[in-house]
């Protein structure tokens, strides 16, 4: 007996350890730096009381970073779905090698440093003053930076709603081309949009690298004033910083989490009501529901 | 309801993808309110042929489609007026049955209160009207099939295309439906193009049947055409169950292994290797002494109205012929068999 129990109390002492590994690195950092960001004095400890001064002071000197990173957000999101949407559509349909290289191409820019991808555009356009001052430029980069992420989405859905049928269905009810792309298309591929739209936000709001190499002093987005913040003032302004961070992207994470997309972009989970509809159908039909592949 | 029916024609329409043929051109006429069924395995061609009639391919150059005397070869699906039913539907998960049935009226922009009317007739003669404003997905197959059988029909389609709407169902449900699609067929004169791998679906839907193998057509004619008299052995085969019987003219007669039966084949000489064919229904099981051929049960199937024999050593191939189901035979037992006089098939 002894010989099966030991094995079996090493693999619950070494899941125990791991666990205890993943708190000390996940959680208690965040915990801490929560904690730092509301305590009077970091240093001495929570014993010296908590406050809600610092949060305060990081909003009063930083909520222009906070506005300009939701702008720059938003303006990303629109731009990645007005040229993603229409490019997921086409490279989902077409079957041609053009289109396979287009989309590995697409995601060069992930693969690649922001800080290259940064680069290259001070390079080319550093030069054009109003445009390098401008949020336009940061724009730019994140929208080269979460495109992939919103093709990948659209196409993702695209392939698995059989599109393709879908559109034939409706010509052979006369619908021209607009028609069917505005009255088919876009209809069921809005769950791809959605996920996309989500990820694009949550990648512009916390992006880093790229944009701390394309900002100005007045285009500061919230990654740059944290880094800002916990290179020049005191430990518990930057964690209050962080906190503000978390406030503000948590509600698109657990949207994500809601809607089952990961942060890749796909969506994970079809929709509930899916399995609802299997469940509701009358027992006497239940056996003719089988659903073409 | 009521349709204006025209004639489809196909005038040497071939069909190549990437450079390989796919369609051999192909002639063909279906009468204005005729049910004309494109059967054969999959690869044959139907489906191509189905999508060029629709207008979602086009032939290859030289072949034209006309519907009644228009040349419809260059137009869209769009702009074809054609009704088409998808093997998987391919309904709109985004609208409702009503939304989904009456989608075609409104891109035509047919007057809301006489589309509500067009789209209310059609879900009361599929028996939907309960389930009208439900979402697709909380529809079972049988009731989806019927919802793309209404939206094809509403705007009036001169030809209605279907693309084995019934092989996504389970076999009972297919049967039922059949029949009331057939019914609806009929009540309603449309020129219809079925297309299925299935021939027992082929048979009870047709006024005629195109066989098609490998691209070609290799018959179109009635369903007692296509069965009775199939024009060739590929046709013979894909339609029901055949025996061969190959032997050696004698006569008047064909010698084989077990036994000695009327020679049908033409222009045989003595001594000419000949092969005559029947189908499993049209032999008897006879006492070996007044048989024309003996062999040996080697199987027998009950199959309820039916009993399929399996029988050895009357002929180089093993022979199946259908007795009636209470005829209970053990294998092993040596029975005779003789072949009905217009049950004999043969082929140049």
């Amino acid at each position: 007996m002894s010989a099966r129990t030991a094995p079996r109390r090493f693999l619950t002492a070494l899941q125990f350890a791991l666990t205890l590994a993943l708190v000390a690195f996940l959680v208690v950092p965040v915990v801490m730096s929560v904690l730092a960001g509301i305590t009077v004095n970091y240093f001495r400890g929570v014993a010296s009381g908590l406050t809600l001064r610092w949060l305060t002071e990081v909003w009063s000197m930083y909520q222009g970073s906070v506005w300009l990173s939701l702008e720059i957000a938003l303006a990303t999101v629109c731009i990645t779905a007005v040229i993603g949407v229409p490019a997921a559509y086409v490279l989902a349909r077409s079957r041609s090698r053009a289109a396979r290289v287009v989309e590995e191409l697409l995601v060069l820019p992930v693969a690649l440093p922001g800080l290259a991808s940064a680069l290259a555009l001070l390079s080319v356009y550093g030069g054009f003053g109003a445009f390098r001052s401008s949020m336009w430029f940061i724009v730019v980069g994140h929208v080269v930076f979460t495109l992939p992420f919103m093709v990948r989405s659209v196409a993702a859905v695209c392939a698995s709603s059989d599109l393709g049928t879908l559109e034939e269905g409706a010509a052979s009810l006369g619908a021209t081309f607009t028609q069917r792309f505005f009255t088919i298309v876009l209809l069921n591929v809005r769950p791809g949009i959605v996920a996309g739209a989500l990820a694009v936000l949550t990648l512009s709001i916390g992006e880093f690298n790229l944009t701390w190499m394309l900002h100005t002093p007045d285009t500061k987005t919230l990654p740059v004033g944290l880094a800002d913040a916990y290179a020049s003032m005191r430990l518990e302004i930057g964690s209050a910083y962080t906190i503000l961070f978390l406030l503000m992207t948590l509600p698109f994470l657990v949207a994500m989490q809601w809607l089952g997309v990961d942060p890749a972009g796909a969506r994970i989970a079809r929709r509930v009501k899916t399995r609802k509809a299997a469940q509701n159908e009358t027992p006497g039909v239940t056996s003719t529901s089988v659903e073409p592949a | 309801m009521k349709l204006e029916a025209v004639s489809v024609t196909l005038r040497q329409c071939a069909k190549t993808f990437r450079g390989q043929r796919v369609l051999e051109p192909v002639d063909l006429t279906i009468e204005a309110g005729e049910t004309m069924v494109l059967l054969g395995p999959s690869g044959c061609g139907k489906t191509t042929t189905l999508r060029i009639i629709a207008g979602l391919e086009t032939p290859d150059t030289g072949g034209r489609v006309l519907f009644g005397g228009e040349d419809v070869t260059p137009l869209p699906i769009q702009r074809r007026q054609v009704g088409m039913v998808f093997q998987s539907y391919a309904l709109f998960p985004n609208l409702t049955v009503r939304g989904n049935v009456g989608y075609g009226l409104r891109i035509r922009r047919v007057d809301p209160a006489e589309a509500r009317r067009r789209v209310d007739e059609l879900l009361a003669m599929t028996e939907l009207t309960a389930h009208a404003d439900k979402p697709i997905d909380e529809l079972s197959g049988g009731q989806r099939q019927r919802v793309a059988l209404a939206r094809a029909l509403a705007p009036r389609p001169r030809v209605l295309l279907l693309d084995e709407p019934l092989t996504a169902l389970d076999a009972r449900l297919r049967e039922s439906l059949r029949a009331d699609m057939n019914a609806l067929l009929r009540e309603l004169r449309v020129t219809s193009v079925y297309v299925t791998h299935d021939q027992a679906e082929a048979m009870a839907l047709a006024d005629r049947i195109v066989v098609m193998s490998a691209g070609r057509v290799e018959q179109c004619g009635t369903p007692r055409d296509i069965y009775h008299r199939p024009a060739n052995r590929a046709v013979a085969q894909f339609i029901g169950t055949f025996n061969r019987v190959a032997g050696v003219c004698r006569g008047d007669s064909l010698s084989t292994r077990g036994g000695v039966v009327p020679m049908h084949a033409r222009a045989a000489r003595d001594g000419d290797a000949v092969e005559q064919f029947f189908r499993p229904e049209d032999a008897q099981i006879v006492h070996p002494a007044s048989a024309q051929l003996c062999g040996s049960v080697t199987s027998a199937q009950f199959l309820g109205e039916r009993t399929r024999l399996k029988i050895d050593g009357a002929t180089e191939d093993t022979l199946t012929v259908d007795v009636p189901g209470r005829i209970e035979l053990a294998a092993g037992t040596l029975v005779g068999i003789s072949v009905r006089d217009e049950g004999w098939l043969t082929f140049a």
